[in-house]
């Protein structure tokens, strides 16, 4: 290893020696400011290596890591919405955990996850970054230990996921069976050599993209998400929904660049129209739905479905730079936005122990009790259903643009009836909020921390700039995708 | 800059109405009336510094610098997007038509709300920016951006403040015209990836996208697009139901500005940017457009007299008037078109007029249903004198501004589609049929000797007389309005007639 592969891996590095660092800490004294303030220490300057890392371009670590500028920057969004987390989850964790402290310990050691998926250039790497994400999941979805939902939640998230990781483990023993290599890049030369139309070789990416789509929750392997969502604590839940979506996105789309799996029509196309049934039922069954939190669980649906147009336009090869650039931007957003989303029900529940208000009729009137956090959900929704000023409008120009230059119709449409329809249960939301004190009953009190407040609007800041300000970052991501 | 600084100062008058209420509860509205007062001035005083000659020159639509005024400020330069906004003489009509009604919406306002008035004055003044904004953007863009953004204080106002069917009419509203908010969206990102095409230079500007040479179906689409973005707004028969519920459920400032401004927004969408951009695809779509609109006329009407309810009556009026508009627009020649414009600034007043009497009335009465009003007269002399003014300014009594506007659409319309004027024409009898009902239901027959209720204030007359004074004008001379127009709908004119030569100046909609 020399010194420029220290300084590719450095944000693993950082994370890696953080966690540790964590572990030593609570063994000698707990206390959770100290850990909660350590952890987001570390996840900031973890960020921070990631931008350092970004100018000395592509190289590959070993076989298993790859630093190049797509990989870091997500990196360095993971290690971000980590923090906020971090800060987030302070005073939320104090009420609902026994000892509060190793709840930060994991939420480093899944962003370390999240990072190494962000890495990853052969299988090897992508299950361990995917486990390693996964199974501080698990910990941290239980970690409320005074209600019975997280149990559950956890319970369920741990079944169906092992049996996820496992299908797609089967899936890549199978594939290396037939191509005798694990590498990304090797992988792709090696199947343009073999016939495509293999048993063996089908079988295996059925059974890959079956394993991913899960964790993507795609539909139709999404049926764990509502109650995963809305059992989990509302911070994880927006770690889970924000980075632990992202991660597995940015590998995928890896895999496919990198082994340049858009050569095989079918496979691109079963994921167009995954695209258009994700759209539509995430949005449909959004409408359904009283709890704010399983409404953005089916929400989340709605927008990976989206997302996944990239897939459609990345098929011709002059479109795939425009792609590529449009889902960088979205992840952006979706995560702020996400993030945001969550933050606030973070906020709202922080000392509601039995069962959070996550419920549409406790937000009402929030408007006039709480105007910052109020101004944190309604922007954060505003940017969900795509509406211009926040960072989501950009993220849907940037997608219909991309499918616009490829002339994937069908998905245009299915992505404007998908947005009409969520307007209804976004603004729903909102007009909850907006009800006259003589509407609502007197709700619980709501109390407001100095690093609630900051963080709100931080990201109300955030989602705002991106959304009338993005040329920097546009130019950025351009700069670093060439 | 100036145009900038206008919208800006807009914006910033909401913000500051907004943090007013933290200092006394009365000021909010005050600094409402102060910010567009100032706006007002502003805007003449940036007109009177332009030279005379410049307002009578046909300008280039192609051209931003032959425009009144122009500015370009780079924004993302990736894909081609600017900050780009111009004024000719129709953005600056509607832009002047906004203002007042503004202060009119303000004054409508001013004793009305006690909840939260700093937020209520605040988020009418941004849907005034936004307007204003729709008006005079030329960047598509940027136009689409304040298309959208607009609503949302507008929902604001009618879900934080509407009546008791507030949530219902506030969602449809929104989701109506933001769903048909999409379908433009996709039809303009195909029209600059069409220019992209066809240029090497990918650009959102109206001036870059003018005059591309389209593939024919391609333009189709993208022209239904943006046409069902414009007629949801208008609204035209068949996307006109949002408008009654939100009309009726509104607070009374918030059902002047929707009916008095944002319609036009419409109306102008169409004028500016769906014709000139599709003249091919526009031209062969003229008859069904003519045919839409003559349906509203008498669909609206007929509708209209069926109504119980003041606001829904009025409502109802406006699907019939707005017809007209259409009809204009699409006869596609200098009368129909002179027609169509006088008809949104005339409608504008005239239905602006009518919401504040209704909201006055229902301030009073704490109802809308006509069948519980009845010889108001008696009780109110001045509102009945005033609701009997605008009811036959409504039904089109020569003179006023709204008949000189409908029977020049029908003059014109005359010329490409006779029958269908005589259809449209059975509108200016029903339009009689539901104003007269109207003024029988509410303001005449027997009186109830034990209501009592204050007539109108001086500061409602002082807003109705301005209203009144504008429409009388507006019928005996509107020329000066005209001569504002008539440069920029030449251009248009000239501009379609190049691209569609066998449509010929005066005919598009014979060419389909």
């Amino acid at each position: 290893m020399t010194a420029m592969d220290f300084q590719a891996l450095a944000p693993l590095l950082v994370l890696s020696a953080g966690a540790t660092l964590l572990m030593l800490q609570i063994a000698f004294v707990r206390n959770v400011s100290l850990t909660a303030g350590l952890a987001t220490l570390v996840l900031v300057i973890a960020a921070l290596s990631c931008h350092q890392a970004i100018p000395s371009g592509a190289q590959l670590v070993t076989p298993l890591l790859k630093a190049d500028p797509f990989g870091l920057m997500f990196c360095g969004l993971f290690c971000l919405a980590a923090a906020a987390t971090a800060i987030l989850s302070h005073d939320y964790i104090n009420h609902h955990g026994d000892q509060p402290e190793e709840f930060f310990l994991l939420l480093v050691l899944s962003t370390l996850g999240a990072c190494v998926l962000a890495y990853a250039v052969h299988v090897a790497s992508l299950l361990l970054g995917l486990e390693l994400m996964s199974v501080a999941l698990y910990a941290l979805i239980a970690y409320p230990n005074k209600s019975i939902l997280p149990l559950e939640a956890a319970t369920k998230y741990l079944v169906l996921s092992g049996a996820a990781s496992a299908t797609a483990l089967f899936g890549f023993a199978l594939l290396y069976a037939a191509t005798g290599t694990m590498e990304f890049n090797e992988l792709g030369l090696r199947l343009a050599g073999s016939a495509s139309g293999e048993a063996l070789l089908l079988v295996a990416a059925a059974m890959i993209f079956a394993g991913l789509a899960f964790k993507l929750s795609v539909v139709p392997f999404h049926m764990w998400t509502p109650d995963v969502y809305d059992g989990a604590p509302a911070p994880v839940t927006g770690f889970l929904a924000s980075v632990g979506k992202a991660a597995v996105l940015v590998v995928l789309l890896r895999l496919f660049l990198e082994a340049d799996l858009f050569r095989y029509r079918i496979l691109v196309e079963v994921t167009g129209l995954l695209a258009i049934f994700s759209m539509l039922a995430g949005n449909l069954l959004a409408l359904l739905q009283t709890n704010i939190k399983r409404m953005l669980a089916y929400s989340s649906i709605a927008h990976i479905g989206y997302l996944l147009i990239v897939f459609m336009v990345c098929i011709n090869a002059d479109n795939r730079s425009l792609a590529v650039e449009a889902a960088c931007f979205y992840l952006i957003a979706y995560t702020a936005t996400t993030i945001a989303a969550f933050g606030l029900l973070t906020l709202v529940s922080a000392s509601a122990v039995e069962r959070e208000n996550v419920q549409l009729r406790e937000l009402s009137g929030l408007f006039w009790r709480q105007p910052l956090l109020a101004g944190l959900l309604l922007v954060a929704l505003l940017s969900l259903a795509g509406i211009p000023l926040t960072a989501g409008f950009i993220g849907k120009f940037y997608l219909v643009s991309a499918a616009v230059s490829g002339h994937h119709w069908v998905l245009l449409f299915s992505l404007a009836l998908g947005s009409a329809i969520g307007i209804y249960y976004y603004l729903r939301v909102v007009y909850y909020m907006t009800r006259r004190p003589r509407e609502h009953l007197q709700a619980h009190a709501i109390t407001r921390t100095w690093r609630g407040s900051i963080l709100s609007g931080a990201l109300i800041a955030s989602i705002l700039l991106l959304g009338i300000v993005p040329g920097t970052i546009m130019q950025y991501l351009r700069s670093i995708l060439e | 800059m100036s145009m900038a600084i206008l919208i800006g100062l807009l914006l910033c008058g909401g913000l500051l109405a907004w943090l007013a209420e933290r200092i006394d509860v009365d000021l909010p509205r005050w600094v409402t009336l102060a910010t567009i007062i100032i706006a007002l001035l502003y805007l003449v005083s940036i007109v009177a510094a332009l030279p005379r000659e410049q307002f009578e020159l046909v300008p280039d639509p192609r051209d931003g610098a032959s425009w009144l005024l122009h500015l370009k400020l780079q924004w993302l330069p990736r894909f081609g997007i600017a900050f780009e906004l111009a004024m000719d003489g129709l953005s600056l009509l509607l832009v002047v038509l906004t203002l007042l009604l503004g202060l009119v919406a303000v004054s409508s306002s001013w004793s009305e709300i006690n909840f939260k008035p700093g937020l209520f004055q605040a988020n009418l003044l941004w849907t005034l920016a936004g307007v204003c904004g729709v008006f005079l953007a030329v960047d598509l863009f940027l136009f689409f951006l304040f298309w959208e953004v607009m609503l949302i204080p507008m929902y604001l106002l009618i879900a934080i403040w509407g009546h008791e069917k507030k949530d219902y009419a506030a969602m449809k509203f929104f989701i109506f015209t933001q769903a048909s908010g999409l379908l433009m969206l996709l039809a303009i990102v195909v029209l600059a990836w069409q220019g992209l095409a066809s240029s090497g230079q990918l650009s959102f500007s109206y001036f870059d996208l003018l005059g591309l040479d389209l593939d024919p179906r391609l333009g189709w689409w993208a022209m239904l697009g943006f046409f069902l973005a414009f007629t949801v707004k208008l609204p035209a028969f068949p996307f006109h139901t949002w408008l009654p519920d939100a009309h009726t459920q509104a607070p009374t400032a918030g059902s002047v500005l929707l009916a008095g401004i944002l319609l036009k927004t419409g109306a102008y969408g169409l004028l500016r940017f769906c014709i000139p951009l599709f003249p091919e695809a526009s031209a062969q779509f003229a008859p069904i457009a003519m045919a839409l609109g003559a349906a509203g006329v008498i669909y609206g009407a007929i509708l209209a007299f069926a109504q119980t309810d003041f606001k829904r009556l009025v409502a109802y009026s406006s699907v019939s008037h707005m017809g007209f508009v259409l009809l204009g627009l699409y006869a596609w020649n200098s009368l129909a078109l002179q027609g169509a414009v006088m008809q949104m600034v005339a409608h504008g007043v005239s239905t602006a007029a009518l919401f504040m009497l209704a909201g006055a009335l229902q301030q009073r009465l704490h109802t809308r249903d006509m069948g519980r009003m009845g010889g108001l007269w008696q009780q109110v002399p001045r509102m009945g004198a005033c609701a009997l003014f605008f009811a036959v300014a409504s039904l089109g009594l020569p003179g006023l501004g709204n008949f000189v506007a409908e029977f020049l659409v029908l003059l014109g319309l005359f010329a490409v589609q006779p029958w269908l004027t005589a259809v449209a024409a059975l509108g200016l009898i029903t339009a009689a049929v539901y104003a007269l009902w109207m003024m029988q239901q509410a303001f005449q027959g027997k009186p109830d000797d034990a209501l009592q209720m204050d007539d109108f204030n001086r500061r409602e007359m002082l807003a109705m007389s301005g209203m009144i004074i504008a429409l009388v004008w507006l019928g005996l001379y509107p020329q000066p309005v005209l001569d504002l127009a008539q440069p920029v709908l030449d251009s248009l004119q000239l501009l379609v007639a190049e691209s569609v030569p066998a449509a010929g100046a005066g005919a598009m909609g014979g060419g389909g």
